[in-house]
This record gives structure tokens, C-alpha cells and sequence, in this order.
């Protein structure tokens, strides 16, 4: 155990160090020149004179060569300092970043509570009433959820929630700390969005490592001591199949950032996602590279740690 | 082949095509929601091939006679903010969808099988570095890499696809190669390697075929992936340009406050995505099972 968690914090380092590596070449490397798109837009038309040319590529810092940039970069990161907004000078990532994250985090952790609380009893009655025709529409459900897009849910509930229960993605978002009741009425609609896809998955995962721990001999066991059903499954079976459940959904950790991006701007919650995108459509650049530098490292600190408990957790693991 | 009063039979033709019919009649009997997805596969190529030929307007053509027109016999599904007729821009957006999609997945996975193979073959430092760079593209969110990507190229189809195969390509490489790694220890690639092939003729004659199996599973299962990113991104103003008509693109169109007057602008697309990847989800299920069932999960 401690020899691969010292491997996996050892492989973490340099999986971080190509993430920024990717980030860099993405923003530096691949045709396409910043400076032309901040001046001229992506559809080209626009004008400007070489002078203002120079002028945007001295202050991207697009003149010095690449290697210098990547250093400059990195040291800058590596202080907390990760640049300001081109466009608005008092805006600097650090502080949007410290004002949006908890956002962002809020709605993510509503997302997966509200995902757990609908799938786990689907999948677990699912498993236990294995083809029935309950098993058949939460698979109908499940399937759903995997299959549409995480904006139409977003946008069907929009609409519905305005027509049945007078909601509209407000215009000032109310802080959790000072009006928590606003702020969950807000809050409530982008998380269940959200968490649709989400649930699909964990509900599918729950059902399948159910059914697996089901057949097992210490089941058997636990019935023909004349156990009552319901011990059986929530004390034997469901506290043995959840491992699984946890480390399967905290992979899906990254598609669920995915998700928030995309619910924040249907929403409007000032989140992180929205951030990225207000600055990708004004071509900001330090923002936008900051903002993937940041949530890239969340979802590998997050699969490391699932890693390691799955590790803690499961001993009868091998390592590869 | 024997001729008959003008007939030609081409019997070898016949018995080329005969196994071949006999495998989809017992597919779709084992599988009959993977045919199903099929079936509703080959519908949508078709119309996204004979998009000019079906759709019964012009799909760019404005018309403000038809602005929020209710769906009726002459727009079957109505007409959209500024009159453009629905039923048509649906009928080639799925030209994006399908295209975009088909294309982009066709790259990544080849490129991510190709590169997992090598890796798992070689091993040693380069299946190392391999590894690490697919972990760090992994650690992407799939729509946040796409998204950047876009923004940094410009909007276009072609970058869109391009941005695809970079979110494709890392998640082909990690099962290609652990598929690759147990074929390589089988007794058959040590005989190959007794008779003196070299590791071209090892990776190109015994792992890809042998890896066949997975390549064909992994491009169902991630073409549906696929069509939803590239929605997303259409959605989000940054994936296809506006004027080529796409199912992401309507439904950022639709606008939140025309639903109780259109409510089928935002439906109608929504239902074409959806239903796309449902049928690839279930041919993809259904070929995972048949093809190997030890890859079964979920």
C-alpha cells in the first residue's frame, strides 16, 4: 500500500507537469496566432495597423521566444499570481477564481448529493427487482440520462420550471452565506440539471455491483439464517457493493466539471464554467489557460485521492 | 457464373454475400435493440447523404411569413425566429452531427488504437511517456479541451473536428493499449517472433487485426460521445460557424423566452440529438456483447 502510494504521488508530478505542457501548446503552439484573433475576431474581418500589432504581442508576451514564455508562465502559477485580464486591467484571475470557485463548487456538490439520493435507491431496487417492469423504466431513465445532452436537460428545465413554478435564471445571484434561502431556490434548478447525467451513471453502476454482490455466497448466507430481505440488502449487500459506486463516480468528477460549464451559462450562475467562457469569447487569454490549468489539477488531485482511498479501502486490490 | 436468356448469376457474387446476411438476420435476432440502433443508424446517414434531395425548403432561406409558424401540412415542423423552415435545417444539420462526427471519431480511434498498440508493444520509457501525456489529456473535462481548442483555431468545421480528435484520441490509447498488452503475450505473436517477423510485421499482421474487436466497440460507444461535444460546442457559440446549420446551433436559436410560443425550437433538436445517440449507444451495446462479452460492465 505505502509503495503504491508513493507511486501514484510520484506519477502525479509529472502528469501535472505535461498537463501545463498541453495547456502551453494548445495556447502558443497550434497554428493560429493570439494576437490576429484578439485584434480581428475568428471570422477575420477587422483592421489594425502593425503598430498595434507589435503592441498586443509585446503585451501577451508573444515576442519573447517559447521557452521563455512557458517559464515566465509557470513561475508566475507557481506564486499564485496567475496574470490579469487583458481587457480589464483591475481584473485578476486570482480573484475571480477565489470569488467563482465556491460557486462552482456548490453547485457541484448539490449536483452529486442529489444525484446519489435518486440513483442509489433506483439502482439498488433495480438490482433487487432485477426484470421487472421497474427495473425496465429505471433502465428507460438511465439510458436517458446517458443519451441527452446535458444542455437540452438544461434548457428543458428552464422552460418548464419558468411555466410550472415561475423561475427564471436570475439576474443577481445571492451569496450562500447571506441569504442561504435565495440562494438555494437559485441553486436548485442548474444542480437537478446537472445532476441528471450523473445520476443516469451512478443509478447504471449501483445496479450492476448490486447484482454482482447479490450472488455472492455471504448473501446466501445472511437469507438462510433467516435474515429479513431488507437487512440483507442494505446491511450485507449495498454496504459491499457501494465501493465501487464511489471510485466509478468520482471519475466521472471530470465530466461533471464539463457539465457545470456548459449548466452556468444556460443558468447563469457565476460560476467557474461561465468565467471560462466569457473569457474564450473575448480571448482572454490568461484567464482562459489559468482556468484549465486549475480545474485540470482539481480533477487529477480528485482521481488521486479516489485512487489512494480505493487503495485504503479495498486491500485485495493488485497493483499494476 | 452461368448465363440464361440474358440473366447473368453470378454464383460466386451469391455466396460471397450470403454469410454476410446471415450474420445481420442472427444479430438482429440476438439483438434486436442493437439492430434496432442500426437501423436507425443507416436512416440518419441517409438523410444526412440526401439532405438536398429530402428537406422540402431552403434551409438558410428566410421568410417572414413563417416567423414562429406553428408546424402544418406545409412546414411539417414549423418555422423558427426568423422564419427559416425547421424541418429542413434539422434535415441538414444532421450533415454537421453525423459528419463531424463520424469523421472525427474515425481519426481519433484510429490514431489513439494505432498509438495504444505501439505503446503496449514497445513498452519500456516510450509506453511511459505514452501513458503520461494521455493522463494529463485526460484530465481535461472532454467539452473544456474541445472548447479551447476551438476558441484558439476560430470556428469552423474542420477545427471542430480537430478538437474532437484531440478529446478522442487519449481515451482510445488507454484501452487499445490494454487490450494490445494481453495479445501480446499470447503463444501465436512468440511464434511470429520465432519465425524471424520483425516488430513491423508483429504489430501491423497479429496485434491491429487481433485488436479488430475493440476498435469497432470503442467507435460506437464513442461516437455518441462525439455528437454530443460537438452539440455542446455548437450550443455554445463556439463550434460550427452560425450560418452552417447544426442541432447545437438551433437550439442556442430557440432562446429562452420564445418556448411558450415555439416550444418545438428547442424540442425538435433536442429529440434528433438524443435519439442519434441512443441508437448508437444500443448497436454499441449490442456489439460490445457479441463481440466480447468480457468487456461488459455497467
Amino acid at each position: 500500500m505505502t509503495v503504491y502510494a508513493l507511486k501514484r504521488l510520484l506519477l502525479f508530478i509529472p502528469t501535472l507537469i505535461i498537463v501545463s505542457f498541453v495547456i502551453f501548446g494548445v495556447m502558443r503552439v497550434i497554428p493560429g496566432d493570439p494576437a490576429l484573433l484578439v485584434l480581428v475576431g475568428d471570422q477575420g474581418e477587422g483592421s489594425y495597423t502593425q503598430e498595434e500589432y507589435d503592441e498586443v504581442k509585446r503585451k501577451l508576451g508573444l515576442d519573447k521566444p517559447l521557452v521563455h514564455q512557458y517559464v515566465i508562465w509557470i513561475g508566475r502559477v507557481l506564486k499564485l499570481e496567475f496574470g490579469s485580464s487583458f481587457f480589464y486591467h483591475n481584473l485578476t484571475v486570482a480573484t475571480e477564481l477565489k470569488a467563482r470557485l465556491p460557486v462552482t463548487a456548490q453547485l457541484a456538490i448539490m449536483a452529486v448529493v442529489i444525484s446519489f439520493v435518486i440513483a442509489v435507491p433506483l439502482g439498488v431496487l433495480s438490482a433487487v427487482r432485477q426484470d421487472t417492469w421497474f427495473d425496465y423504466v429505471s433502465k428507460a431513465i438511465t439510458i436517458s440520462g446517458v443519451a441527452m445532452p446535458t444542455f437540452w436537460v438544461g434548457i428543458l428545465i428552464v422552460f418548464f420550471s419558468a411555466r410550472f413554478f415561475d423561475y427564471l435564471p436570475p439576474l443577481r445571484y445571492a451569496d450562500l452565506w447571506e441569504h442561504p434561502w435565495n440562494n438555494l431556490q437559485q441553486m436548485i434548478f442548474p444542480a437537478l440539471a446537472l445532476a441528471f447525467n450523473n445520476m443516469a451513471f451512478t443509478a447504471r453502476v449501483t445496479r450492476s455491483s448490486m447484482l454482482e454482490v447479490l450472488r455472492e455466497d455471504y448473501i446466501r448466507t445472511a437469507r438462510s439464517k433467516g435474515l429479513v430481505e431488507m437487512v440483507v440488502v442494505f446491511r450485507h449487500a449495498l454496504k459491499n457493493s457501494f465501493l465501487p459506486v464511489i471510485t466509478v463516480s468520482a471519475w466521472q468528477f471530470s465530466r461533471l466539471i464539463g457539465g457545470a460549464v456548459i449548466i452556468e451559462v444556460i443558468f447563469q450562475v457565476p460560476g467557474v464554467g461561465r468565467l471560462l467562457i466569457e473569457s474564450v469569447l473575448r480571448r482572454d487569454l490568461d484567464f482562459v489557460q489559468s482556468i484549465i490549468l486549475v480545474t485540470a489539477g482539481l480533477v487529477l488531485v480528485v482521481n488521486l485521492v479516489t485512487d489512494l482511498c480505493y487503495g485504503w479501502l479495498n486491500p485485495r486490490v493488485r497493483y499494476a | 457464373m452461368e448465363s440464361n436468356a440474358g440473366i447473368v448469376i453470378d454464383r460466386a457474387g451469391v455466396q460471397r454475400v450470403y454469410p454476410v446476411l446471415r450474420a445481420i438476420v442472427s444479430f438482429s435476432r440476438r439483438k434486436p435493440l442493437g439492430a434496432i440502433g442500426a437501423a436507425a443508424m443507416a436512416f440518419f446517414v441517409i438523410i444526412a447523404i440526401a439532405a438536398e434531395i429530402i428537406s422540402p425548403h431552403d434551409a438558410r432561406k428566410l421568410n417572414a411569413e413563417y416567423v414562429f409558424a406553428p408546424p402544418s401540412s406545409d412546414r411539417l415542423l414549423g418555422g423558427d425566429s426568423v422564419g427559416r423552415d425547421v424541418l429542413s435545417r434539422l434535415i441538414f444539420g444532421s450533415r454537421v452531427s453525423l459528419g463531424v462526427g463520424l469523421a472525427s471519431v474515425a481519426i481519433g480511434i484510429s490514431l489513439g488504437a494505432l498509438l495504444g498498440i505501439v505503446s503496449a508493444y514497445l513498452g519500456g520509457l516510450f509506453d511511459l511517456l505514452v501513458q503520461r501525456v494521455v493522463d494529463a489529456f485526460l484530465a481535461f473535462p472532454a467539452i473544456i479541451l474541445g472548447l479551447t481548442i476551438v476558441a484558439v483555431l476560430g470556428s469552423s468545421v474542420f477545427n471542430v473536428i480537430l478538437a474532437l480528435v484531440f478529446v478522442l484520441t487519449p481515451g482510445s490509447v488507454r484501452t487499445a493499449r490494454s487490450q494490445a498488452l494481453a495479445i501480446k503475450e499470447m503463444d501465436y505473436v512468440l511464434a511470429a517472433r520465432a519465425v524471424g517477423a520483425d516488430s513491423f510485421r508483429i504489430v501491423m499482421k497479429h496485434l491491429v487485426p487481433n485488436c479488430m474487436a475493440i476498435f469497432i466497440i470503442l467507435f460506437t460507444i464513442t461516437l455518441g460521445l462525439a455528437i454530443i461535444v460537438e452539440s455542446s460546442l455548437s450550443f455554445l457559440g463556439v463550434g460550427v460557424p452560425p450560418n452552417v446549420p447544426s442541432w447545437g446551433g438551433m437550439l442556442s436559436e430557440a432562446g429562452a423566452g420564445n418556448f411558450d410560443r415555439a416550444p418545438w425550437l428547442a424540442i425538435v433538436p433536442g429529440v434528433a440529438i438524443s435519439s442519434v445517440v441512443f441508437a448508437v449507444n444500443f448497436l454499441g451495446d449490442a456489439l460490445r456483447d457479441v463481440l466480447d462479452p468480457r468487456l461488459r460492465m455497467g
